[in-house]
């Protein structure tokens, strides 16, 4: 079963402890916005077979909204952080890297 | 290739069945083809064999990373069904379930079909009026559906408990031409009947990149070598989100895991196939006798092919309470597939911003029903360049324009 860290209140949650809330980092974009733009918002997802950066809510624990990076080939978990931070700590960018060398999630990715 | 008949059962019986033809062959790759399909599961191999049958295009290679039918065509519950609620949904299921009514004819190898019924219980006042309207909109598209009440469905399923102490049955969307057919040899009977037509069937053969010249797909490279091709279509189920980035764009797509599991065989003691969207649940008795069950996705992207245990728990509680008598079933196997979720629950037959490359994918939970019917479609879409009227609705550009099929709505959670 899948186990995630809630960075606001530390514990170790099972999965039907948390909801899932699909991919982290989208820019939102609203009226006043292209049609490419709002369909890509809304729709056009990274999916990958591999690391992504996703949101989580500990629905049943401190009910706040957190983000964590996993593997879904293998459900490896690289580490979780809270939502207000607009990108993945460097530090936690290179755990993903030290085991998937190479990876790439939209812009972020690692070397080689 | 030999037909199947009883005329060749007798001659082989003579002669220690040592002159059956391989199904099908896998050769090695030519350098290139007109079509490359990538994925060979019912989707993929049905592209091909209309493409065959109804375009007359042979020079045609299905490659497969895996092997034949190994994905989700080999991982779902085998229930047929076609009773949506949008027209173009009604349109492009029924024309696969009226397909399935004949595929064995056609393709000249025993599919299974078994057109036994399929039942949707209704176990809120939502659900029956949902379900009323569904009824009244078959009708108006020619397929066959009826709203029964809760002494039929007992009537039809004597082991149902009617009065469940969470949700009673309060009645059930009867589709009596729905059913089941046998998942391996659907992709077995289209795989024979393709190389009948001189296509190349390739197995572990991987995609590993698309190569393309002017906007134009040329070729995939593969784990065997480069292949040509003037068109490629990618019928991948969970993986399109993985192809369509080898091509160049991105997919409204979430791939997460199905499971599905059997119990040990019992006696012959259901005879419909029961769908249960509000406890997510749904069985069908196996002609092995195993009691073959389907649930709910889980709720995060996943490649695993596995999925989280509590998901079957859910689905057995839910189960046990509408079928008293399974509580006591062993469960002999469980396995998961990973289903290509859209926004608006349908599928996605479409071109893609790369010239001559098409997409068959998002058929989500439900894709087993659908094969004859997305290969015919899928097949018009590749032959012509343009979607034929089956196809025309379900284009990629429906999520930019808000055109959705809703069908989340219409089902629930069980496709």
């Amino acid at each position: 079963m899948l186990t995630l860290t809630c960075p606001h209140c530390g514990v170790q949650a099972d999965e039907t402890e948390l909801s899932a809330g699909g991919e982290a980092h989208l820019k939102r974009f609203g009226p006043g916005s292209s049609e490419e733009e709002l369909e890509g918002y809304l729709f056009a997802r990274e999916n990958p077979k591999g690391p992504h950066f996703e949101r989580w809510r500990h629905a049943y624990g401190c009910g706040k909204w957190f983000l964590a990076a996993r593997d879904t080939a293998t459900n490896q978990v690289f580490g979780t952080y809270p939502a207000s931070e607009a990108q993945p700590a460097d530090t936690l960018r290179d755990l993903v890297t030290a085991s998937r060398p190479g990876w790439m999630w939209r812009d972020f990715g690692g070397e080689a | 290739m030999r037909r199947y008949s009883v005329f060749a059962l007798a001659r082989e019986g003579f002669r220690q069945h040592s002159g059956w033809d391989r199904a099908w062959s896998s050769p090695a790759p030519k350098s290139r083809y007109d079509v490359v399909v990538v994925g060979a599961g019912g989707h993929g191999l049905a592209t091909a064999y209309y493409l065959g049958k109804n375009f007359g295009i042979t020079n045609v290679a299905v490659i497969e990373k895996g092997w034949l039918g190994g994905g989700n065509t080999g991982r779902n519950t085998t229930i047929i069904r076609s009773n949506y609620l949008q027209d173009p949904s009604a349109a492009i299921y029924e024309k696969a379930r009226s397909l399935y009514e004949d595929l064995s004819q056609d393709l000249n190898y025993n599919v299974m079909f078994s057109p036994r019924g399929v039942m949707m219980l209704a176990q809120t006042p939502h659900e029956v009026r949902g379900y009323k309207r569904t009824a009244e909109a078959n009708a108006l598209q020619g397929v066959e559906t009826e709203f029964i009440g809760p002494e039929r469905v007992k009537e039809l399923c004597p082991i149902i408990h009617i009065e469940g102490p969470r949700y009673p049955v309060l009645g059930a969307l009867w589709q009596p031409r729905g059913g089941t057919a046998r998942h391996d040899a659907v992709a077995w009977g289209y795989a024979r009947a393709c190389t009948a037509m001189g296509m190349d069937i390739i197995e572990q053969c991987e995609v590993k990149g698309v190569h393309s010249a002017n906007g134009h797909v040329t070729g995939v490279e593969t784990t065997k070598g480069t292949i040509g091709c003037d068109k490629l279509a990618i019928v991948v189920a969970g993986h399109s989100s993985v192809l369509a980035q080898m091509a160049g764009f991105r997919l409204p797509i979430e791939s997460m895991p199905l499971q599905a599991l059997v119990s040990e065989p019992i006696k012959p003691c259901m005879d419909v196939v029961v769908m249960a969207n509000t406890v997510h649940g749904y069985m069908s008795q196996s002609d092995k006798g195993e009691m073959v069950i389907g649930g709910g996705t889980d709720s995060y992207n996943a490649y695993t092919q596995r999925g989280s245990f509590h998901h079957i728990e859910e689905t057995v509680r839910a189960l046990i309470e509408t079928f008293p008598i399974i509580s006591r079933l062993k469960m002999l196997r469980q396995w998961g597939g990973i289903v290509d979720m859209t926004g608006d629950r349908s599928p996605i037959l479409s071109k893609t911003p790369l010239g001559n490359c098409f997409v068959n994918c998002g058929w989500g939970t439900g894709g087993f029903k659908a094969i004859p019917g997305s290969g015919w479609a899928m097949a018009e879409l590749v032959a012509k360049g343009e979607p034929g009227p089956l196809a025309a609705a379900f284009g990629l550009d429906r999520f930019r324009e808000g055109r959705f099929i809703d069908e989340s709505v219409a089902a629930g959670v069980a496709h």
